[in-house]
């Protein structure tokens, strides 16, 4: 089982993204900005980081950016939430070194397949 | 100060009912004395037993109210059950006891504490057991008997306690 | 898996209503800065609404916000300038949204009337773009058409549904795939490894590495990649677009080739899998976009089909009431309370050591250690409390927007300025006082200030000025209402309560006490009624509230230079500074926050009046003397007047003297109702625990003095001429 960071400005995706992953086994620790989630993956190490794009203090782009920087993530998968809309935003994500991307709305289901995808 | 001592005595073992198994069919009420009578309460709804402390005076209730005490934190008055049934000597001896009832569910939740002489036994009774309560009454109103109970060559009369517990609301006014 | 979505729903239309709120505001400012953070902070929060409402299955709202975010999309991105009237616009938008939130908190179904005719007016805005919007609203719908089987979009739901009736038909196929990598593509962590587990379970793989590209040990980089694979997926029902979605996190770093070499699949399928095949440069846009071309008449049909589902409160589920409010608690505060949980445990286990082998010389440290115990309690008490405490703000957000539309309906210039918006009330007494401040704040628009023309001839700035001020003072909070408007004329207000029978025509009244008729129920001075407000229509009930909470009014008014209305109020509703008196054995509290003084009665200044009425002369006032004993029927040590102590205690300006044996310390008690187990006690407003652990009652002085004021109904003789 993963550790997993997930960093959302919404409170309600937060909870649903970690009460999906937690009830697949993993452990979860969240954070409401880009900052605060740099913040907690330096002060900890963990397998895989599920960010949002649009946050206040620092968006999800930078947040990437940021983490591929450091050497414990030059590699660990980053995903991304993004919606349909935002469709340039991923190519920018993935410029920045995101790994891939979750389309909102997801369900549950869709989410930890995704997560799957990148552990192990 | 005599009575002091006694208090501390019996809220010392303090009855707790939390553990008892239920083996039998039927209801179980515990059941108690005021004065020379016995009186049951549905067991379910009796929290627990207390040795009797003087409560806090509530500015013009009725007399049967003696008051309000602190039951971990949660304000509960205290009925004395002697007086509103008009039975018994009201005194406050070293085996006088508050039993606390509470109801919860999803309209109320209420506890209070009644004043009884002694806590008896715990009685268990068949519905077919249990008779009408005769329409010619005592001082005990009658909205708050549910029936009497036959044990040996006493009688029992079971409470009402949804009446019990909200008898400030309807019946006493002052 | 099954989690129920609907755990998050609270949470979520709460954020999306304070999302509302920060748009609003940020709508309300974004004509005078040019800072880009403004339209970022609105797109974020139509965003965020648009992303949960879609997750959570609320199609409607996501259908909604997803026009407006294209509007805001191209906003921030400089396409596009916000008008008067795309501003005009997503505030309407916001008031709907509100609107669709409350009724889904209240498990109804929206009424989708007004965001239809917002939709429509966004889309003849967006205009040259309405391709992208029917689209969008095509996406939204797949959103909504599912959402009956639970909340979720998924663009490739088509090629689930495809897969699984593939297997049903037990259908093979063979694929051959070259994937070539990018030397880069192991920098994003994708790992072509997990590519193929992923393949893998499409179907049975066989895969073969070509290793001529990697360079000699020397050479090699240990983050790139050189190595290439043929790939073979065979008895598979995956179409294309599955194997492609596969890759779709790597495609723009990879080549790709995608081969159907075998094909035994029912006709059905044919018309999509047999197409000749060329190196799927597709990007995933267009694969998107594909799958989301819906045919726009599906749009209303869906939609029809959608209402009934959303409203989904399922009578055979305990559904819970929506009043049950949550807090939102800063971590910074629940941090404080474990760092103080922390000290606590220290202290104790320091304190329980010293007891366990205690001897006199030891005593030094019990007190340092009692003392440190106290402060521990108290600081977290204080810290408790802070997680009520919520900032001013709240109640304040609303106001720039409904002061702007105030102004405009009735064609006034109007400034709002506020201030100490970061003062921090309690939850409770901030949802209790946020109507009563919405009335004044009314009131003095349209009351106060006057119209630009008049003045203009009073030598005003044309542009009238309303302003909003909270800060602590003492235990309490006082809110400002204040406008530099026209004043309030005492004559008229005098006149009025004459007409209405209010008051005699030859009483004298102080300013402050015509001020107060403003509050008597049915008192209106407004030459006609607007449905603004009316003032005196509902200041009774302002009035009201406010002193439910505890709190007081006064006003301060001049002609021509304005009004000021001060509402004080109780920091909150839980805790209050009591004073602790005996009246015989009973200990009873006295809010602090009434008492005027207490005093030794001097005999010759108790005079009898009325009869049976006792007034004690403080200074020019003649107070009205309550005897706690007799007033409660307990007994008491001292029932003579002279001699006596009295606490003078103040209510709605109004003072009474209050008898009783002794003054007790003065501490913070904890306020527990009476209601919850008994009933309400005329004279009494709650209980509290001592530190002993006995119950003390807390009077309710309003109530005493009411009733006092009832019995001996003298009221009006109590000053002196």
């Amino acid at each position: 089982m993963a550790q997993i960071l997930i960093v959302d400005d919404s409170a309600s995706m937060r909870n649903m993204v970690a009460t999906t992953l937690k009830s697949a086994g993993h452990q979860v620790t969240d954070a409401p900005d880009g900052q605060a989630g740099l913040n907690k993956a330096k002060s900890s190490k963990f397998d895989v980081i599920v960010t949002d794009l649009n946050m206040p203090i620092m968006n999800g782009i930078d947040l990437v950016r940021n983490l591929r920087a450091l050497a414990n993530y030059k590699y660990t998968p980053i995903l991304l939430l993004t919606t349909e809309s935002s469709m340039d935003k991923k190519s920018e994500g993935k410029a920045a070194g995101a790994t891939g991307w979750l389309v909102k709305p997801f369900n549950p289901d869709k989410l930890l397949a995704t997560v799957a995808r990148v552990i192990g | 100060m005599k009575i002091e001592v006694a208090d501390q005595a019996i809220s010392e073992q303090v009855l707790r009912l939390e553990g008892i198994d239920f083996i039998t069919g039927g209801d179980q009420y515990l059941t108690f004395t005021l004065g020379v009578e016995h009186y049951g309460l549905d067991i379910l709804a009796v929290n627990e037993i207390r040795g009797w402390v003087a409560p806090t005076l509530i500015p013009n209730a009725p007399v049967h109210v003696k008051g309000v005490t602190n039951l971990r934190g949660n304000i509960v008055p205290v009925i004395d059950l002697r007086i509103l049934f008009k039975v018994g000597e009201v005194e406050y001896s070293p085996f006088t006891v508050t039993i606390i009832v509470a109801i919860k569910d999803a309209t109320v939740s209420r506890t209070m504490g009644f004043v009884v002489d002694a806590v008896s036994d715990v009685l268990n009774a068949e519905k077919s057991e249990i008779k009408n309560t005769p329409a010619f009454g005592g001082s005990v109103p009658l909205e708050y008997v549910t029936g009497l109970v036959n044990v040996g060559n006493n009688v029992v009369t079971l409470l009402n306690i949804k009446k019990l517990l909200n008898l400030d609301e309807d019946d006493v006014e002052h | 898996m099954s989690i129920d979505m609907e755990q998050f729903h609270e949470v979520f239309f709460e954020e999306s209503l304070e999302g509302l709120d920060v748009m609003e505001q940020a709508l309300l400012i974004i004509g005078q800065s040019n800072d880009p953070e403004v339209i970022n902070t609105i797109f974020r929060a139509a965003h965020s609404i648009k992303g949960g409402s879609g997750t959570f299955g609320f199609g409607d709202v996501a259908n909604f916000t997803h026009v407006l975010e294209t509007l805001l999309d191209e906003a921030r991105d400089g396409k596009r300038e916000l008008n008067e009237e795309c501003i005009e616009l997503l505030l309407r938008s916001c008031d709907c949204l509100r609107g669709m939130f409350t009724a889904l908190q209240a498990k109804e179904t929206p009424n989708l009337y007004q965001s239809i005719e917002l939709i429509a007016a966004f889309e003849r805005i967006l205009g040259a773009t309405d391709k992208t919007v029917n689209t969008v609203q095509a996406d939204a719908v797949t959103q909504t058409s599912q959402a009956g089987s639970g909340p979720m979009l998924s663009q490739n739901s088509k090629n689930d549904a495809n897969t699984s009736s593939g297997t049903d038909n037990k259908v093979t196929k063979h694929w051959q795939i070259k994937f070539v990598p990018e030397p880069q593509i192991l920098l994003a962590g994708n790992e072509p490894l997990r590519l193929f587990r992923e393949l893998a379970a499409l179907g049975d793989l066989a895969t073969s590495a070509d290793i001529s590209e990697v360079p000699n040990f020397a050479d090699l980089t240990v983050d790139e990649c050189f190595i290439r694979w043929d790939l073979e997926l065979s008895n598979s029902s995956a179409s294309k677009e599955d194997i492609l979605e596969v890759f779709d996190w790597v495609i723009d770093e990879c080549t790709l080739d995608i081969q159907l070499v075998g094909d035994n699949t029912s006709t059905q399928d044919n018309a999509m899998t047999s197409e000749p095949f060329e190196v799927p440069s597709v990007d995933i846009e267009n694969m998107l976009t594909t799958n989301t071309e819906e045919p726009e008449q599906q749009f209303a049909g869906a939609d029809k089909k959608a209402a009934p589902e959303i409203r989904a409160p399922r009578s055979d589920k305990n559904t819970h009431p929506s009043s049950s409010s949550s807090i939102r608690v800063g971590i910074d505060k629940v941090d404080s309370l474990i760092n103080l949980v922390g000290e606590l445990v220290i202290t104790q286990s320091m304190l329980s050591e010293l007891g366990n082998n205690f001897d006199m010389t030891k005593l030094e440290r019990l007190f340092h250690g009692l003392e440190q115990l106290l402060q521990n309690t108290k600081e977290l008490q204080e810290s408790v409390m802070r997680i009520r405490m919520l900032p001013i703000s709240f109640a304040f957000n609303r106001f720039p927007r409904m002061v702007r539309d105030v102004a405009i309906q009735i064609d006034k210039k109007v400034e709002l300025v506020i201030l100490g918006e970061n003062t921090e009330l309690d939850k409770t007494v901030m949802e209790k006082i946020t109507d009563p401040l919405v009335h004044l704040v009314r009131n003095a628009i349209d009351h106060g200030i006057e119209t630009p023309e008049e003045r203009i001839r009073k030598g005003k700035p044309e542009q009238g000025c309303i302003r909003l001020d909270a800060h602590h003072q003492g235990g309490n909070v006082v809110i400002e209402v204040s406008d530099d408007g026209k004043g309030l004329n005492t004559l008229i207000i005098r006149n009025k309560a004459i007409e209405k029978g209010l008051i005699d025509s030859n009483e004298q009244l102080s300013d402050n006490e015509i001020y107060d008729l403003l509050f008597q129920p049915g008192f209106s001075t407004a030459a006609q009624v607007s449905d603004i407000s009316g003032r005196g229509v509902g200041m009774d009930v302002v009035k009201r509230n406010i002193k439910s909470l505890g709190g007081r009014i006064v006003v301060q008014s001049k002609v021509d230079v304005g009004t000021t209305i001060k509402v004080h109020l109780p920091l909150t509703l839980a805790i209050l500074d009591g004073q602790l008196v005996r009246v015989g054995q009973q200990v009873f509290i006295i809010p602090l926050i009434t008492i005027v003084e207490s005093l030794q009665v001097k005999p010759e200044l108790v005079n009898r009046v009325s009869g049976d009425m006792v007034m004690y002369r403080l200074r020019e006032d003649n107070v009205p003397i309550i005897y706690l004993y007799k007033e409660f029927d307990i007994s008491a040590d001292n029932t003579d007047i002279d001699n006596a102590l009295l606490v003078v205690v103040e209510s709605d300006g109004q003072k009474i003297g209050l008898l009783v044996d002794d003054l007790l310390a003065q501490q913070q008690v904890v306020i527990k109702s009476l209601e919850s187990n008994y009933k309400r006690i005329e004279g009494i407003s709650g209980a509290t625990i001592l530190g002993d652990g006995s119950v003390s009652m807390i009077l309710d002085i309003p109530g005493l003095i009411t009733a006092s004021c009832r019995r001996s109904n003298v009221k009006r003789q109590f000053k002196v001429a």
